[in-house]
């Protein structure tokens, strides 16, 4: 199991286990070196991202805004701008009974969470391959949700039956069809709302795996970081469901 | 001494511009010779991200020694601006750029 | 004309739903402006008629000329994100891969790429079922929101709330710790905070009370769900009185509220209760803006 919502990495409140290791991920940024430089501000031209700026006699490098593209310390006429790596998060890895657990963060203040997921992919297909993995993704349609399913063969879209989880879920059936993925639906809270995104699963043919029922209790152990099949047998119900199709998927028998 | 605003327009009579990365104008009093200098920042809405520094980089070329503004720049303008030795006072944010400088000149405003 | 931005650490704390309500009872006296642009959801309850709408364009990916390209491969060595490959004998760009960075443009010796800003999306100026307006936007998909358009979608509600003397500007804010939410924050007059007592709602409210208290902007918080643990919901409220950030009001946990989004109505319409629940916290809010100079 894999938190890739690097930006607020949740699984852990509720998947513990013993910390094993504790990795770093870096990104490179260049680092300026006043000694070299001529002060001839072909960085600050080359930077896209207003990550480096030439005060007169001075280069300021703001890591943040650095994307790692490499422009300004490789076209720099001196190699003043030695990229370095910085440090921009952690991935941490547990274990409990059979279940690896690696938990994926980026560090508060820094926003190139796409690295950190590219980076975690990596270890991923070094370390683990062959093996059952299932990644908690982060939201959205953006960049950061794009790398993070981009390596995955299936995957599950949570949705609450409302008209801002239909909304949401619509986005989401798009970008995952742009990316050509296989994909099927989770109802969340299913009693809520209307049936609004059953219809829309039915129209365009989309599977729906399990519906998770609406209860004030759930979300109550929610709150306590408590896992919630453990404790409402209607909920463990269907997350056997998906247990089963995840492991027909893999090829284990039922 | 030179004065930076961040403005809405490029008057004494306009608005201070609360923010700082994505003001629009920036205006330099220069007291000695009682002029008013506006340097346009109107580009800087084709700017994605990094907004703070590039204007911050852009009021440096303009050698003020203090800036007036509202709310104050974010973290990586008030880099730049420190390096740049300039001073910043803040709290201007919902007056015009006369009213800000008078209130600059009476210690009215809080520094950054 | 004063501006209050509404934020939240992570999504499903009823943010949105929230604003919207906020939105309801402040009536003509506000502009609204969405800038939670990756998810865009406040149209579903004020239902806009997207009457003005504009292309938006932003940030840029490279283009390769095939007439001026000598294939000398240079571009492909230099790309750190494998966004540029040969297909049928032809360097080519993958938008979705490409940074933007333009370093491919610099190296180039045909001065063969161009880096033309994109069309990433729309914004609109619209009328709602609310005596409001509304100014959003809306994203294609791998866009990613940004600063500039947080900003572009806040200066068209505030020109508009100028040009129709309307005195306040509520803005749903973008959620993270990001250049958006940066953004959002940037210009504000006040900041509402909505969370939830969960395992992670004070964690959230940590990390972006650090982004509030950089930018000196006073702040009030809404605990939505505040029922659902005391505990938790006591510990938020030590926080606040700790950092100076006004109570502003607990909401009870309540299946009333997604009943109210599913019908399309905010929670400020549920009942007599809930509306008068919202105007206060909206007559709070306005008595510290209009107090603070």
């Amino acid at each position: 199991m894999v938190d890739l919502d690097v930006e607020e990495p949740n699984s852990g409140l509720f998947v513990k286990g013993k910390l094993e290791e504790t990795n770093p991920v870096y990104k490179m940024v260049p680092v300026w070196e006043k000694d070299k430089c001529t002060f001839c501000g072909n960085c600050q031209k080359v930077c896209n991202f207003n990550a480096v700026i030439q005060l007169h006699t001075q280069v300021l490098v703001f890591p943040k805004l650095c994307h790692s593209c490499y422009a300004c310390s490789e076209l720099c006429p001196t190699d003043a701008l030695p990229m370095k790596p910085e440090k921009i998060g952690e991935i941490k890895t547990f274990h409990q009974d059979n279940l690896t657990f690696l938990e994926s963060c980026l560090n508060i203040g820094q926003e190139m969470a796409v690295q950190v997921i590219a980076h975690t992919n990596k270890i991923l297909e070094k370390d683990y391959q062959g093996q059952l993995i299932i990644i908690d993704a982060p939201p959205g349609t953006s960049c950061p949700v794009i790398e993070a399913v981009k390596d995955t063969d299936f995957v599950l879209l949570a949705a609450e039956p409302t008209p801002f989880g239909l909304h949401d879920l619509k986005l989401a059936v798009d970008t995952m069809r742009k990316l050509k993925k296989d994909f099927a639906v989770i109802i969340n809270r299913f009693g809520l709302g209307n049936d609004k995104i059953w219809e829309y699963c039915q129209r365009q043919n989309i599977e729906i795996l399990a519906k998770i029922p609406n209860s004030r209790t759930a979300a109550e152990l929610y709150s306590h970081g408590k896992l919630i099949y453990k404790q409402i047998p209607q909920v463990k119900q269907e997350v056997l469901k998906i247990a089963n199709k995840i492991r027909q998927l893999s090829g284990e028998p039922k | 001494m030179r004065i930076a605003f961040t403005s809405q327009g490029s008057t004494w009579n306009d608005p201070i511009d609360p923010r700082f990365g994505r003001a629009p104008y920036l205006l330099i009093y220069d007291e000695e010779t009682d002029k008013l200098e506006v340097i346009d920042n109107t580009a800087i809405n084709q700017v994605a991200h990094g907004a703070g520094p590039e204007t911050a980089r852009k009021l440096f070329q303009a050698k003020p020694k203090v800036l007036i503004t509202g709310n104050g720049p974010g973290g990586n303008a008030a880099r730049v601006l420190e390096n740049a030795n300039i001073t910043i006072y803040i709290g201007a944010g919902s007056l015009t750029v006369e009213q800000a400088y008078k209130k600059y000149k009476n210690n009215e405003l809080k520094n950054y | 004309m004063k501006e209050i931005v509404i934020i939240s650490g992570k999504g499903g704390t009823g943010k949105t739903s929230i604003t919207a309500s906020l939105a309801k009872v402040a009536n003509t006296e506000a502009v609204a402006a969405d800038c939670d642009v990756d998810a865009a959801d406040m149209h579903l309850l004020l239902q806009p008629d997207f009457a003005y709408s504009e292309d938006f364009y932003s940030g840029v990916i490279a283009q390769i000329d095939q007439e001026k390209c000598i294939k000398c491969g240079k571009c492909k060595d230099v790309c750190r994100f494998k966004a540029i490959s040969i297909i049928n004998k032809q360097y080519v760009v993958a938008p979705l891969d490409c940074e933007g960075c333009g370093y491919c443009a610099q190296i180039c010796p045909r001065d063969a790429i161009s880096t033309p800003h994109q069309n990433v999306g729309n914004w609109y100026i619209s009328s709602t079922r609310l005596d409001m307006p509304l100014v959003h936007a809306r994203l294609g998909i791998g866009a990613e929101n940004s600063g500039k358009l947080v900003a572009k979608v806040k200066n068209e509600a505030k020109a508009l709330a100028k040009e129709k003397n309307i005195p306040f500007l509520l803005v749903d804010g973008s959620p993270g710790i990001g250049c958006p939410v940066i953004s959002s924050l940037s210009g504000a007059d006040f900041v509402v905070f909505v969370t939830e007592p969960t395992v992670s709602g004070l964690h959230d409210l940590q990390r972006v009370y650090e982004l509030i208290a950089q930018f000196k902007l006073p702040a009030g918080c809404i605990i939505n769900k505040a029922d659902l643990n005391i505990e938790k919901t006591k510990l938020i409220k030590q926080f606040m009185q700790q950092y100076q950030i006004y109570e502003l009001d607990d909401i009870n946990y309540d299946e009333k509220f997604s009943e109210a989004v599913t019908n399309g109505y905010t929670a400020a319409e549920i009942d007599k209760e809930y509306e008068e629940k919202f105007k206060n916290i909206w007559k709070k809010i306005k008595k510290i803006v209009l107090e603070k100079k």
